[in-house]
């Protein structure tokens, strides 16, 4: 059974596969990059390391994160290191996957990263698949 | 004989050929200046022992890992060699063009074995029959000078990416330790920690550069193929050339090197092909038959300068700008109005480089924008100094290392970005004298001391800030400057630089980002990206629109308090110097005034005879000296007050020597026109002046070039005599027969020698002290 990180986005409970988890830190400053893909809020420093900032609501295609959120997961996605915001994580834990019972194809936000879902204690938990919370290089109008 | 088929021997030879491969490798590079050197010393046994060494080694190698092709060819090529070294035969230019053939094929049958390609053998028959038959000349240019290689120090081979990996691993400790020692100064720091600190810090330094070291490579590497290189191409173009290399000690990134080969290679070509002139061609332009290319390299700060001179015949930029015509990179208007340092740089624009393309000496189809855009890429940046008639500088300035980085750190707003260093021109502060903004429609242009550049406001362009720049930074860019507006410049920083996540290069306005030892991290911009993402453009159209405004906005002039008390103004374009002369300089003659000056006399004019005659009185007067850059004339007044701008619309006036009026601080200024007081001069007294008739087959040209001086001096020329009127002197040149028919008038000859036969009378033509003095004399024993 695979290891999962309990954590929520926008009051979703949500679950990453351990596997693509580096580490959960709390972020320091932000410094902000002008004009890059609106999910990137920034670059920070860890460990001595440029960390590119997530705001994974934005990524999901909702409506961005409040600044004071610090909490995030960090991801190495095609040697880039990644803080995927979130708005609290909880536990690490065993689960089963199952499948999604359907997507509603009207209100796709979550399922562009959604990858199943699992059960726990009777709540149903989407699994988000980090590297598609990755910005993408789409470029910027000028 | 067995072909080559690709197919690796089998059993432990697997082991042995890679590193066979890599040894012939080495060896080859470190070889072809050795042969070179031989070639011009064919007695010189050290040179031609390695040689020797090395297709003996070659041929041992061979037989014992099965590879019978380069065992033939070494194998005869030991022969001959050997041969020579017996003394039985003598390295002539036909036994080293043999040895080099097969030294050329052993390296590519090696090179063919390690990508597992079969190479054609079909005329390695005719290679060993040409090393082994006996001399015939074949005349080839002398290369002489040949850096001479040292012992190989000792060294083991190493796997590029573990030096990559030791080099990141370095990068990340540096940062690690300006962390530490960042959370350490938060508290107050027990000084036995301070000192371990400072300890750990040394030792980081200290190793940092030890790590950036092993990427080093002696730039020996780059140049060891040149003097091969050079000899080939010149012998193919039939040209003697010289190559001299310096600073081949110097040491570069290893990656760098591997970079910089190729624009090296075809700068060195092009030199040669269209720099360095044809014998014949040298001789008659003075130089010496034997063209000279000077390689020189060396370090200045964190920066390697590649230097490749030669003393051919420069770039011919009319040449260039024609053809940039012709192949439609510009239009003839464009051209028309570029500066000859523009039409230089037109070199770089792609399918522009000069001839070539299809020479096979410039085969590949490589230009010099291709030269540039890979060293650019690198970092680096190319400058010519062009010499035309004398050669060619061409400069190649890069980074010691492709990933430490000198940086300018600007702010807009309360954020801070990275420059590379090359990438800037230079940082003005706004306000100043120096600094123009005016705003055109949305955008800006700044103009930096008389330079115009399209302006990019940093801060409200990324959104960042809206405050208004302080400072301008000059971005220099492939296709054009351009003004960037910041708040503040702060510091210089050497950073580790570091391509960003892709979201963030995607942008296309930063270059990487690095972890100073702020601890913030910091983006380091892309010059040229902000340039393209703002939508700045370089059309060279816009300038040529925008040259016309400058001139008339910048059109300065001087000011001055005229004898009759009026201010007038004048050109400054036209103004040699003002100065004061003495009063009894003035000389009147026939109604005329004129200055004396040193030996020469000019025309003096004035205002108003009554305030000129007032002047006169006191011992010295001011005047405005003029030239025309072959005339001059003077102009009397009472003093100079300052520059002032003369705006475009000037008010006509009614002719004689006023231009215009002008309004200067509510005044009505006349602004004196030059070229009046300049005509006035040909006509300047046609009574009074001597006049000199212009003679013969050389009339035309004395008209051209002497009539300007001998006017300036206070003679009048005709290439005709007037009935009414005997010339003062005639000038003939020396060969012309002297028409009798005017026997009252002296004769001034001249010749077109400089060295002339000590007993004539006749004058060099470009002497021109000589010539005025014997006009004077003549005038003075009474011409007329």
């Amino acid at each position: 059974m695979p290891l999962y990180l309990i954590a929520s986005i926008a009051g979703q409970g949500v679950v990453f596969d351990a596997d693509q988890v580096d580490s959960v830190v709390d972020i320091g400053e932000v410094v902000a990059v002008p004009r890059a893909e609106r999910s990137v809020r920034g670059l920070t420093a860890l460990r001595s390391r440029v960390v590119t900032v997530v705001d994974t609501r934005l990524a999901l295609g909702l409506d961005p994160m409040p600044s004071h959120v610090r909490r995030a997961v960090i991801s190495k996605q095609d040697g880039h290191y990644y803080a995927m915001l979130v708005d609290a994580l909880e536990d690490i834990e065993m689960f089963e996957t199952s499948p999604m019972p359907h997507v509603p194809p009207s209100q796709g936000r979550w399922s562009r990263a959604a990858n199943g879902m699992v059960v726990r204690d009777g709540e149903p938990l989407l699994v988000l698949d980090l590297t598609r919370l990755v910005p993408q290089a789409t470029p910027q109008a000028a | 004989m067995r072909e080559w088929n690709g197919a690796l021997p089998r059993g432990f030879m697997d082991d042995l050929l890679p590193e066979f491969i890599a040894e012939t490798r080495e060896t080859l590079e470190a070889l072809s200046g050795e042969i070179v050197a031989w070639e011009a010393n064919p007695a010189d046994r050290a040179r031609l022992d390695a040689i020797f060494r090395f297709v003996h080694t070659v041929k041992g190698s061979c037989g014992f890992l099965d590879l019978p092709r380069l065992a033939r060819l070494s194998h005869a090529a030991e022969d001959a060699l050997a041969a020579v070294r017996d003394g039985q035969r003598v390295p002539d230019t036909a036994l080293v063009d043999a040895v080099l053939a097969i030294v050329d094929r052993i390296g590519a049958i090696v090179e063919a074995i390690d990508a597992g390609t079969p190479e054609d053998d079909s005329d390695d028959d005719a290679l060993i029959a040409a090393v082994s038959r006996r001399a015939e000349v074949v005349v080839a240019p002398p290369v002489r000078e040949a850096p001479t290689l040292r012992a190989a120090p000792r060294s083991i081979r190493l796997n590029v990416d573990l030096l990559d990996r030791m080099m990141s691993g370095m990068s990340d400790m540096v940062l690690a330790r300006n962390e530490l020692a960042r959370r350490l100064r938060d508290d107050v720091l027990d000084p036995r920690v301070e000192a371990a600190l400072d300890r750990l810090s040394l030792t980081v330094a200290d190793m940092r550069d030890t790590v950036t070291r092993t990427r080093m490579q002696k730039v020996e590497g780059l140049f060891a193929a040149l003097p091969r290189l050079v000899r080939d191409t010149a012998a193919e173009l039939g040209k003697a050339v010289t190559l001299k290399i310096d600073g081949s000690d110097v040491d570069l990134d290893r990656e760098m090197i591997e970079l910089m080969r190729d624009p090296l290679v075809h700068i060195i070509r092009n030199a040669i092909d269209h720099g360095i002139e044809s014998p014949a061609a040298r001789r008659s332009a003075g130089k010496p038959p034997t063209g000279q290319i000077h390689v020189t390299a060396r370090q200045s700060g964190n920066q390697i300068l590649i230097e490749v001179e030669d003393d051919g015949a420069g770039i011919d930029v009319a040449r260039v700008a024609a053809k940039a015509v012709a192949t439609d990179v510009r239009t003839a208007a464009e051209v028309a109005v570029m500066t000859p340092a523009e039409k230089l740089k037109l070199v770089f624009e792609p399918g522009l480089s000069s001839r070539d393309s299809v020479s096979t000496l410039s085969g590949r189809g490589v230009g010099m924008d291709v030269v540039r855009a890979n060293i650019e890429h690198v970092g680096g940046r190319v400058a010519l100094d062009n010499r035309p008639g004398k050669g060619l500088v061409i400069t190649i300035q890069v980074p010691l290392t492709l990933s430490i980085m000198s940086t300018i750190v600007v702010a807009v707003g309360d954020q801070r970005f990275a420059i590379a260093r090359q990438a800037i021109e230079e940082i003005v502060q706004i306000r100043g004298d120096q600094v123009r903004i005016d705003p055109v429609g949305d955008i800006r242009i700044a103009t930096v001391r008389g330079r115009r550049l399209p302006m990019l406001p940093l801060g409200p362009f990324l959104g960042v800030a809206e405050s208004e720049p302080a400072n301008l930074v000059i971005v220099s860019t492939r296709d054009g400057d351009y003004a960037l507006g910041v708040d503040d410049v702060l510091d210089t920083e050497e950073v580790v630089v570091k391509p960003a996540a892709p979201a963030i290069m995607a942008s296309g306005l930063y270059a990487g980002q690095t972890l100073p030892d702020s601890g913030l991290p910091m983006l380091l911009l892309d010059g040229a990206g902000l340039a393209q993402a703002a939508g700045l453009r370089f059309h060279r159209e816009t300038i040529a629109d925008t040259a016309e405004v400058v001139e008339e906005a910048t059109n300065p002039a001087l000011l001055f308090e005229d004898l009759d008390g009026v201010r007038r103004t004048m050109p400054l374009a036209v103004i040699d110097r003002v100065e004061k002369v003495a009063s009894t300089a003035v000389h009147r003659s026939g109604g005329r005034v004129r200055l004396v000056v040193g030996e020469a006399t000019m025309p003096l004019h004035h205002v108003d005879h009554h305030a000129f005659d007032a002047a006169l009185t006191g011992s010295e007067i001011e005047v405005i000296r003029l030239t025309d850059g072959e005339a001059e004339c003077a102009y009397a007044m009472a003093g100079a007050l300052e520059i002032i701008q003369l705006p475009a619309e000037i008010a006509a006036s009614a002719g004689g020597t006023v231009l215009g009026v002008t309004v200067w601080q509510g005044q009505a200024i006349e602004i004196l026109d030059p070229l009046a007081l300049f005509q006035d001069m040909d006509g300047d007294g046609r009574a009074g002046t001597p006049l000199c008739l212009l003679e013969g087959a050389g009339a035309a040209w004395m008209d051209r070039f002497l009539r300007p001086v001998l006017e300036a001096h206070g003679y009048r020329c005709a290439v005709r005599a007037g009935d009414d009127e005997a010339p003062a002197v005639r000038l003939l040149m020396e060969e012309d027969t002297v028409a009798s028919d005017r026997p009252g008038a002296p004769v001034v000859r001249l010749r077109r020698d400089r060295e002339g036969p000590s007993a004539s009378d006749s004058i060099y033509r470009y002497d021109r002290p000589a010539l005025i003095a014997a006009l004077a004399g003549h005038v003075r024993r009474g011409g007329r």
